[in-house]
């Protein structure tokens, strides 16, 4: 036999891959049993059903947005659409512009508009704070419990006002992060102390002056109010309203940034307080900059996490105005007045997302915002803060509904069209390759396990989701993939043409097919990386697709195809050329084309028609055929088969002779193959 | 037999016995693309695309589990709602109906959604609506317009660096944007809507095509592997073998990945009616058979009259012609095809020497 240069052990890598498949199978079953793998690959919207909406969030002043403000309004939509309830809601950024949020099923009205309503952030003063869950008594620290209960038991106008202002002072001491607002520079302490002594005898005042008008009963919703702090804006029906609010997740949607100039009931994100906020003092737009760092007291940096936040011109004097005010009621509510709590909420959204209390005025702008914060809460509010410096708009691009019974027509249509597509592919290489096709089907097997193997374990760990245009993806796939089966098997077939021996042919052929694969699998890999990287959408998913086929189809033919064609190379079958084997070297006129030397091979016009008239008599030997008879003298084995053939008289058809073959082979295999060999290596 | 026919073709084509001279006859191929090219020009000037919904704005309103998929219906639904503009009716499958619209107000589409539930006797959740802003598809075929511009600098750049030669990459570049303008040229003309899945369609041509070219270039590669050092063919006919060589191949190819395509395109045309399978199907049989057609046809021919510029490659064509006319007496040289190496020599190594037989 033509003996092979590289020691190659094809069956070794048959076993390790199938090794390798069933690990793989058996990890899935695992995540099955004890995570949350699925043995079927997820299904995109398209084919689920399910409503996608497409939104572009706009900044209202028309500035430019960052992927920043992108992740936080997506974290926003996240809490309102998880908030309403909608179970397994995707929400992601597309093309790093546009945010995608697919709700499964058919959502009510009330969510999708709760989706595409803007998000603000504004910061409104505190009016009343109270715990956020049922007013039936939870087990809360002790000191809380007392106020609280107090705060309800006396449900008259006037005390729940003294009582929960009580309350709220006691539990924002405890529980609001112990959150402070103070300015950041040392030396202005004095100044803003100065101030908050002078300012507080016109505080009360004010004050005095207020209190009249609350205590006769007004029919307008909206009192007039000296200042947004002022307690008279809460009339009964807010009150009502507040004692009412149980911040369960149902009230964490957020969404409504209420009427601005108007009191706001609403609940902190975390749904552990509710509060009566007074209007909007500073809007979210005149944040310049808010920041997460360690604090820094006297030049030296502490390991406590703060958040400084910078305010622009405008908002500079506006917080100034509140601060001092608050700070004003900080010493007023310690002196005992009936004042709102000096606290300070920041509302993104509609929900509270800090309320830190202001002991003193900060006149600079610049305040640090300190508590019990870890670092990552601290980055946390401080992008909450950033983004608010931008509100946003969001436009609706597309909505679309999908019935889960339409998509399923679609699938089962489409796997339905993959099936007939396959199978007609399975015919065709039949007829082309005969029993190597069997080799091609068996290799779109292997491709189509792994691909369902790789594909459920995407879904499973990455959220992978099959859509139409994936499965459409695949279904293509199988004739791309096919294709280097029929570049590795046109390769060996030249071979055998050139007429070199099975094993040579294969190792031959293998060597050229390998570039050609590698080269053509590498711009196809290319298109699909390209795509994915600049593609929105549902091109997206489909280029993902192609690349996974890609990358499977090189695995396949490395690690399945070729080791297998090695293998039965070795065969009689194959290697003994049967006619059925669609490797025959006769029908492939493996010596129809003499080599001559000089790199020339003879032109086999002569051959053919030797062929028709003189084949029967020596078609059956393996690697011989009618052209060798007319350049050499005949070898022993052939002269012997040549005498047998003339005492079996009358088989002069030519199937016979086919037939025959593989019975004068097993006489004479070796000096035929040999002969072939012999040949190569002249060639060269 | 026939079987038998086809073999015997590819044997004959790979020796050379039987050959076409395609890289010969490249300026009548030339011009037979060119001609292509310009109708589908004409016809994406004349007939334009026929955009569909994600491109132009609307409101989709798809009924399912309709017993009666009559279009007046829906028609006539739209029209009583005030809408002037007629609807595009179309039926998907045998028990649904999508009726496209101008973008509506929310009060329009409440009413159109009621309208056809009763209009088709179903149930109200039995009507999907999709609204769809006119900027979408915008966005996406500007993104699609960026990535090929990307594919194709990334593409040149690959193939200048695997053939260690730039004409190659222009001959396939070339080839891909016959591909890409028949296929736009074929779509528009059979007028279906212009959808995402049709972008998808394009795209999977874009890396389709260059894929069929560079599997024929190899072979042109390996055939033409020191051309320079010998004096018996031409660069040009070294190609054109490689091409004919390569042409079972490329039948098979085309057939087995056109197989599939075709067999969605049949389900999706004429079972399922509009929608992604049938777009993407249609504009993946036009390109994959215009991109097997163009990498045969097209991609080397062009390659080789580049190729034939370069100074070395003519003067090395010119002296293997004055050495044939030179030797008419010889041997008829159309009897004798070179394939193989064109080198003789070449070590096989100790490995490759006869072995003694083991028994």
């Amino acid at each position: 036999m033509a003996s092979s240069t590289k020691k190659t052990r094809p069956l070794r890598t048959l076993i390790s891959l199938a090794i390798l498949i069933a690990l793989a199978v058996g990890g899935l079953a695992a995540g099955v049993k004890w995570g949350d793998a699925d043995w079927t690959p997820n299904l995109a919207l398209d084919l689920e059903g399910g409503t996608q909406i497409i939104l572009t969030p706009v900044a209202t002043d028309g500035s430019a947005i960052t992927e920043e403000d992108l992740r936080q309004a997506i974290n926003v939509i996240r809490q309102r659409v998880d908030a309403s309830g909608v179970a397994e809601a995707e929400i992601s950024s597309q093309g790093g512009q546009n945010i995608v949020v697919a709700l499964p099923g058919t959502p009510d009205q009330a969510t999708l508009d709760l989706v595409r309503r803007s998000a603000q952030m504004n910061f409104r003063p505190v009016l009343v704070q109270d715990y956020g869950f049922a007013a039936e008594p939870t087990p809360t620290p002790s000191a809380t419990d007392e106020s609280t209960d107090k705060a309800t038991d006396e449900p008259t106008d006037k005390a729940t006002d003294e009582s929960t202002d009580e309350a709220t002072d006691e539990s924002t001491d405890e529980a609001t992060d112990g959150a402070t607002t103070g300015s950041t520079g040392g030396e202005s302490k004095e100044s803003t102390d100065s101030a908050t002594a002078t300012a507080s005898a016109t505080s009360t005042a004010t004050d005095n002056a207020t209190d009249e008008p609350t205590s006769t009963p007004t029919t307008q919703p909206k009192t007039e109010a000296s200042n947004p702090s002022d307690l008279a804006q809460i009339t009964d029906t807010v009150k009502k309203e507040f004692d009412a609010l149980v911040c369960d997740d149902s009230k964490l949607t957020g969404g409504d940034s209420g009427d601005p100039d108007a009191v706001l009931v609403t609940c902190s994100d975390d749904g552990l307080y509710k509060y009566i906020l007074g209007p909007v003092e500073i809007p979210g737009t005149q944040i310049k900059n808010a920041q997460s760092g360690l604090r820094v007291v006297n030049n030296a940096t502490t390991n406590e996490s703060v958040v400084n936040i910078e305010f622009s011109n405008e908002g500079k004097e506006a917080f100034y105005q509140t601060t001092k005010r608050l700070a004003e009621q900080y010493a007023q509510g310690s002196a005992g007045a009936d004042v709102a709590p000096n606290l300070f909420a920041m509302v993104l959204d509609g929900l509270v997302i800090s309320a830190p209390q202001v002991t003193q005025a900060i006149p600079d702008g610049r305040a640090e915002i300190s508590g019990s914060f870890t670092r990552q809460s601290a980055a946390t509010l401080a992008n909450q803060l950033n983004f608010g410096s931008l509100p946003l708009d969001f436009k609706v691009q597309s909505e679309m509904e999908i019935s889960a019974t339409l998509g399923s027509e679609q699938l089962q249509k489409g796997l339905l069209a993959g099936l007939i597509g396959l199978i007609l592919v399975v015919l065709y290489s039949l007829v082309q390759y005969r029993v190597l096709g069997f080799v091609t089907v068996a290799s779109l097997v292997m491709a189509t396990i792994i691909t369902y193997i790789v594909i459920t374990y995407l879904s499973w760990l990455q959220g992978y989701r099959l859509s139409l245009a994936g499965v459409t993806g695949l279904i293509v796939a199988i004739g791309i993939t096919a294709d280097s089966f029929i570049v590795y098997f046109e390769r060996i077939r030249d071979e055998l043409r050139d007429g070199r021996a099975l094993v040579g042919s294969v190792e031959k052929g293998w060597d050229r097919a390998r570039r050609t694969i590698l080269a053509s699998d590498a711009v196809n890999l290319l298109a699909a990386i390209v795509l994915f990287f600049l593609a929105v959408g549902g091109v997206r998913g489909f280029a993902y697709t192609l690349g996974l086929t890609t990358v499977i189809d090189v695995i396949v033919v490395f690690f399945f195809t070729h080791p297998l064609m090695e293998l039965l190379a070795r065969t009689r079958f194959f290697g003994g050329g049967h006619p059925a084997s669609g490797l025959d070297p006769r029908q492939l006129g493996g010596r129809a084309a003499v080599y001559q030397g000089r790199g020339r091979v003879r032109a086999p016009q002569a051959t053919v028609r030797k062929k028709e008239s003189d084949g029967v008599t020596l078609g059956g030997f393996a690697g011989s055929s009618a052209t060798d008879v007319e350049d050499r003298p005949l070898t022993i084995a052939e002269r012997r088969a040549l005498a047998l053939r003339e005492e079996k008289p009358s088989q002069p058809e030519p199937t016979t002779a086919t037939d025959e073959a593989p019975d004068t082979q097993d006489d004479v295999p070796e000096a035929a193959t040999t002969e072939v060999a012999g040949e190569d290596e002249e060639k060269h | 037999m026939a079987r038998r026919g086809f073999s015997q073709w590819g044997n004959d084509l790979h020796t050379g016995r039987r050959s076409y001279n395609i890289v010969g006859q490249r300026k009548g191929f030339f011009a037979v693309s060119l001609v292509i090219v310009a109708l589908c020009a004409l016809v994406l000037g004349i007939r334009g695309f026929n955009f569909g919904i994600e491109f132009t704005g609307g409101s989709e309103f798809t009924v399912s589990g309709v017993s009666d998929t009559s279009q007046s219906i829906a028609t006539e639904v739209v029209e009583k709602t005030g809408v002037t503009e007629i609807p595009r009716v179309s039926s998907l499958g045998s028990s649904a109906v999508r009726v496209q619209t101008v973008p509506l107000e929310q009060a329009q589409i409440d009413e159109v959604k009621a309208g056809l539930a009763e209009a088709y006797d179903v149930g109200a959740d039995a009507v999907t609506v999709t609204t769809i802003g006119a900027t979408w598809g915008k966005d996406v075929s500007s993104k699609t317009i960026q990535g090929l511009i990307v594919f194709v600098l990334l593409v040149t750049l690959v193939m200048t660096a695997y053939f260690r030669n730039w004409r190659m990459a222009a001959g396939a570049i070339l080839a891909l944007f016959h591909d890409l303008i028949l296929t736009l040229g074929a779509y528009a003309l059979v007028g279906w809507e212009v959808t995402p899945a049709t972008m998808i369609g394009f795209l999977t041509i874009l890396g389709y095509s260059i894929y069929d070219t560079v599997v024929v270039f190899d072979k042109v590669r390996e055939n033409t592997d020191g051309i320079l050092a010998q004096k018996r063919s031409t660069y040009e006919e070294q190609a054109n073998l490689a091409v004919n060589q390569t042409l079972v191949r490329s039948i098979n190819t085309s057939v087995v990945a056109l197989l599939p395509v075709s067999s969605i395109l049949f389900i999706g045309a004429f079972v399922l009616g509009a929608g992604t399978l049938r777009d993407i199907a249609l504009a993946l049989f036009v390109g994959m058979a215009a991109g097997t057609y163009s990498s045969i046809f097209l991609a080397t021919p062009i390659e080789v009259a580049l190729r034939d510029r370069e100074p070395a490659i003519k003067a090395h064509t010119e002296k293997v012609l004055a050495l044939r006319a030179g030797a008419e007496a010889g041997e008829p040289a159309a009897a004798y095809a070179v394939t193989g190496k064109l080198l003789p020599g070449q070590h096989q190594g100790h490995a490759a020497q006869p072995r003694r037989r083991k028994k």
